[in-house]
């Protein structure tokens, strides 16, 4: 087991800069997430934890160690394929013990540990089996437990749960973190899916054109987002643009938004303000004068979404269309068309440097 | 095979028929009748031309297991077989990897056309040229020698290496196609499992890459094999008067001797040989594949 460094790391393909000086620290023994669209960058950043491909420039260290031109194979590392990359013509346990066998171990102690993976993996029965007769979930997991079965001291996951259906893929979510827990490994896991990287890790990365947007646990980034990307791509928020007062905003019709997260931008200069919509309080009459209301927008429900456990209200105000979302508690729905009044409170508003 | 089976019954055989047809129509005419015609000749005395008296007879089979030359020849063949296709797998294979492997759009294109320019020219001018090129005084050898500061004499006209070089230039292409087919369907990501395992490359290429492409190897083996052993044209050219082997006696029966029954009975005596061999080689292969 081992904590991975990576500093200053850069790596263009030709004219595109798929990597530009990212640096980011993985302490071991954590899970983390590296959440970006196509083309982020999150990819080829792991192939360079990984080691099939080398950075331009930069370091990186696993363990402490300088990896940065070690090849790929001496690098031991554990790797999950999007595409699970099983050997079709090996069967399961051979697959398992594919990295202990060409690292010469003996033969008893590769059933041993191969059945000891097949065992974590709750596949206990299935070693004789050939990959194509297993169903994607299995796949998944002898991915894995080829993965581990060499102690590697870091497991690298790329998009490992993108080829399943959604209800497995929750089962697999869960399952994937019983067995990293169990077994303690520093865990780097790249995906585009949101929800996938608040569930599972402890701490996320968003990347955006080869940048580092962000890095921190979920919570944090979830409830101070550094970028309106961030702010947008993880979770959903209302974006208000405007200039900075020194507490809050001034927008364009001299409204004010008062934020108390979030940076400090000098007064005058360009800003934003983000709220996530399950903050915002949707009412019919004007709220009650109250801290937590200080925030007070009026508008229009242009279209509402139900969607049992909750709805989704789509508010036109000024050009803009808000988002806001409210528990089904029983309360009278509103209708489209109806006028409105939108309150929040400044600690539910995160101000932006543009 | 049984999946394929089982589809093929259950949609069954009679909306398939139309598309058989054909092929199996010209299969018959082409192949089976004029077989058929030399099965039957292979066993007669004499060819029934310009009114021959001729009668049925196992003498045509018989001369091949009374006259030891036969089977010293067949046995030279299988060699020649032999050694032509691992010549092919030498060459062939690492350049089937680079194409399905290294190579990636415009180059891939330039170079697998270079591999395939052999099936479109001649195949009488191909060895006639490298007649020209092995002879000596002839390319080879001129430019060998304005090289080199001292003189050599390369001289491999009508020799044995002439006809393996005549004959793995022709076969190679076979190798190269078949092998970059079953290359190319190897994703990448198992190679990167592999490596991500802590396998080297050379355990890589072992271990994963060749028992993947092994119906790739199988196929280029068989395609190159049975024609080789059966080959005349190369060995006839190429090898001048240590050139003689089981096909260019075959074709000395039809003409030269006009002995078109012994030609065919050694024909098919050859064909049982390979048979035999390929029967041999299935299970051993299929458990390699």
């Amino acid at each position: 087991m081992a904590g991975v460094q990576v500093a200053n790391v850069s790596r263009s393909f030709g004219a595109h800069k798929a990597l530009d000086d990212v640096s980011i620290d993985f302490a071991d023994g954590g899970f983390y997430a590296l959440l970006g669209p196509s083309g982020s960058g999150k990819t080829t950043l792991l192939r360079q934890i990984a080691g099939f491909d080398f950075p331009d420039a930069g370091r990186i260290a696993i363990g402490g160690e300088s990896v940065e031109r070690v090849p790929v194979e001496k690098r031991r590392i554990g790797m999950v394929f999007q595409n699970y990359a099983l050997f079709p013509n090996m069967s399961v346990a051979d697959n398992i013990a594919f990295g202990l066998s060409v690292r010469g171990e003996p033969k008893a102690t590769i059933a041993k540990e191969v059945q000891r993976a097949l065992d974590l993996v709750q596949l206990g029965k299935l070693g004789g089996r050939k990959p194509h007769q297993l169903s994607g979930g299995q796949r998944q997991r002898v991915a894995l437990a080829r993965a581990i079965v060499t102690k590697p001291r870091v497991l690298l996951l790329d998009e490992p749960l993108g080829a399943l259906d959604k209800a497995l893929r929750v089962d697999m979510q869960i399952e994937l973190k019983r067995i990293q827990r169990e077994i303690g490994i520093t865990t780097i896991f790249v995906t585009h899916d949101q929800e996938e990287a608040l569930t599972m890790s402890d701490r996320i990365g968003i990347l955006r054109d080869g940048r580092m947007v962000q890095e921190g646990p979920p919570e944090e980034i979830y409830d101070r987002p550094q970028s309106e990307f961030a702010a947008t791509f993880l979770g959903d928020a209302n974006i208000f643009r405007g200039n900075a007062t020194g507490f809050g905003i001034k927008l364009p019709d001299g409204t004010t938004i008062a934020a108390s997260t979030g940076a400090s931008v000098p007064a005058g200069a360009k800003a934003s303000c983000a709220v996530r919509p399950e903050r915002i309080r949707i009412s019919t009459g004007a709220a009650k004068p109250d801290p937590a209301n200080a925030n007070t927008l009026t508008g229009r429900v242009s279209k509402r979404i139900f969607a049992g456990n909750n709805s989704t209200y789509f508010v036109d105000r000024d050009g803009q269309t808000l988002k806001v979302i409210v528990q089904n508690t029983g309360a009278e729905r509103l209708a489209e068309g109806e006028p409105v009044v939108l309150s929040w409170s400044p600690d539910s508003t995160v101000l932006i440097a543009a | 095979m049984a999946d394929q089976l089982a589809i093929g019954s259950r949609r069954g055989l009679k909306p398939a028929l139309p598309l058989l047809l054909p092929a199996y129509l010209w299969l018959t005419v082409a192949i089976f009748l004029p077989l058929s015609a030399m099965v039957f000749f292979s066993f007669m005395t004499d060819l029934p031309l310009a009114g021959k008296e001729w009668s049925f007879t196992l003498g045509n089979y018989a001369v091949f297991f009374s006259q030891s030359l036969y089977s010293t020849l067949l046995f030279a063949s299988l060699r020649l077989g032999l050694e032509v296709t691992l010549w092919c797998i030498v060459i062939g294979y690492p350049a089937a990897y680079v194409l399905a492997k290294v190579l990636k759009g415009r180059s891939r294109e330039a170079i697998f056309l270079l591999v395939i320019l052999p099936f479109w020219s001649n195949g009488l001018v191909r060895i006639f040229s490298w007649a020209m090129v092995l002879r000596e005084g002839g390319i080879l050898d001129t430019a060998l020698n304005a090289v080199l500061p001292f003189k050599i004499n390369i001289d491999l006209m009508y020799s044995y290496p002439a006809v393996i070089i005549g004959l793995v230039h022709s076969y190679v292409p076979y190798m190269v196609l078949t092998c970059y087919l079953t290359l190319q369907a190897i994703d990448d990501s198992l190679i990167e499992a592999g490596r991500s395992l802590g396998a080297s490359r050379r355990q890589v290429l072992w271990r994963v890459i060749i028992p993947l492409s092994m119906p790739g190897l199988i196929a280029g083996a068989a395609l190159i094999f049975v024609p080789v052993v059966g080959s005349f044209m190369e060995p006839r050219i190429l090898g001048g008067r240590t050139g003689t082997f089981y096909g260019t006696v075959i074709e000395d029966q039809f003409v030269a001797v006009f002995n078109w029954p012994l030609g065919a009975a050694l024909s098919f005596i050859l064909l049982a040989v390979v048979l035999i061999i390929l029967a041999l080689a299935a299970p051993v292969l299929r458990r390699a594949g």
